[in-house]
């Protein structure tokens, strides 16, 4: 059953960025978006299981490090060749200045 | 000694997967996030300058070419504008196919179009087929864009100066194609979603070329082709020059790109044709980092790199005998020196490939 985490604080994340959150055996990517909004995602990119953190964030896309494949972290949409498979999200929230998320 | 078999449905292609070697944890210099978050940023300024630049100059030469036609004083317009169309074109279509020229991503699209045609390779095809070669980098039986293979095919190379395989192949799938067959290869790593649009843009494709040759015939001339098609042939020379350089004569089926590819130092009007991919080591650790961002890329980890070749010339000193002695003898390569403030090879990563001795 989802439960919520306590993932990260809200400073651990630049603005336009992300981070990595390990969890009970699952990677997960956290972003903050240029207006200052948190969202989750699976950590890895769906095309080759590559890390994304070491990916960029642009407004709501992140790209994937390895072969520029790119999805709205808002909606785990997959924008750009070669990933074709959406990303899974999960909700994000912010509690007296902690990112918690819904996993 | 090993015998290698290139093919993506062959036994060294099972091999690479069974041994961990395929879509694999690749080696990478340390860069501080703050500082690669910098280097990866986009701006469209750059390639919009190189872009009105590049079709500035095809625009200029091929008019110089078709006023001065069919005087022998038009071969010089014509060689240049071969060297933008049938070269220059090859890194457009790459740095465009990795997304990263421009900013806008429909600029990045649009140039990836023209370059695709220009090039004769299918832009989604090639996108995936680009995929795999970052992936599983000279990777026996899983890169499909090995050059160089072993032993090397100096022939088939050589012929490629002048564009004549690689062109004749891009034609022959052009036209399957448009007919709606995949080879099998192909098929290989081309998931099954994006197959209509392989085909569709053969189609276009056989269409523009169709109307070139009636008009040539309608002309009785083949100056409709001097323009559109044979400058992949003639033009061809520059990128399969600085191409072989990549990764000919380095190793192979390793995971450390500092293994398996070259960084040279290379003339200004060869970086601009070339857009900075001499730079290659550092683009194949960090392929988000855009073309005109390399160099600096290069500053901030060369202490971790072996030393770049100083020119073009002093790149293929060391090419050619390797690619001689692998004639004779398949598993030779150049093992790069790295220098006292790089981190050191993993040596139990790459046991065996870099188990045979090598200088």
């Amino acid at each position: 059953m989802a439960q919520w985490i306590d993932a990260c604080a809200t400073d651990d994340i630049d603005e336009e960025d992300l981070i990595r959150f390990d969890h009970d055996g699952r990677t997960f990517a956290i972003y903050r978006s240029p207006d200052d909004e948190f969202f989750c995602t699976d950590g890895l990119c769906t095309h080759e299981q590559v890390h994304l953190v070491d990916g960029l964030v642009m407004d709501y896309v992140i790209e994937c490090p390895k072969h520029n494949g790119q999805f709205d972290y808002r909606t785990g949409e997959a924008k750009r060749a070669p990933v074709c498979v959406n990303l899974a999200t999960y909700p994000a929230k912010v509690e007296n200045g902690r990112v918690l998320i819904e996993v | 000694m090993t015998k290698r078999d290139y093919s993506l449905l062959g036994p060294d292609a099972a091999r690479a997967v069974k041994t961990g070697l395929a879509t694999a944890q690749w080696y990478h210099t340390e860069v501080p996030r703050k500082e690669m978050k910098a280097l990866m940023q986009r701006s469209d300024q750059p390639a919009v300058r190189d872009t009105i630049l590049l079709f500035g100059a095809m625009i200029l030469l091929a008019g110089l070419g078709i006023a001065l036609w069919p005087s022998p004083w038009s071969a010089p317009a014509w060689l240049a504008y071969g060297v933008l169309y049938g070269s220059a074109m090859d890194s457009r279509w790459h740095e465009c196919g990795h997304g990263t020229a421009f900013k806008t991503p429909w600029m990045n699209n649009a140039v990836y179009q023209i370059a695709s045609f220009c090039m004769v390779r299918n832009p989604v095809v090639w996108r995936w087929s680009h995929a795999r070669h970052h992936t599983d980098t000279i990777i026996v039986g899983r890169d499909p864009e090995i050059v160089a293979m072993r032993p090397p095919a100096l022939f088939r190379i050589f012929l490629n100066f002048f564009g004549i395989l690689d062109a004749l192949t891009g034609w022959k799938h052009m036209l399957q194609n448009a007919a709606g067959h995949l080879g099998p290869e192909e098929a290989d790593f081309i998931p099954e979603q994006e197959r209509p649009k392989v085909f569709r843009v053969a189609r276009i494709w056989v269409l523009i070329y169709a109307a070139t040759i009636v008009l040539a015939v309608a002309m009785q001339s083949i100056l409709p082709l001097m323009v559109i098609g044979l400058p992949r042939l003639y033009g061809a020379w520059h990128h399969v020059m600085t191409g072989i350089m990549q990764h000919a004569g380095l190793a192979d089926n390793v995971l450390d790109h500092r293994l398996n590819s070259r960084t040279v130092y290379i003339n200004p009007v060869s970086r601009f044709v070339y857009w900075n991919m001499n730079y290659h080591v550092e683009h194949h650790m960090f392929p988000m980092v855009p073309y005109h961002r390399l160099p600096e890329l290069h500053e901030k980890i060369k202490h971790d790199l072996p030393a770049p070749n100083t020119s073009i010339l002093d790149a293929y000193r060391e090419i050619w005998p390797a690619l001689k002695r692998q004639l004779r003898y398949e598993d030779y390569f150049l093992k790069r020196e790295l220098p006292g403030t790089a981190r050191p090879y993993r040596e139990d990563l790459h046991a065996e490939a870099l188990g045979v001795p090598a200088e």
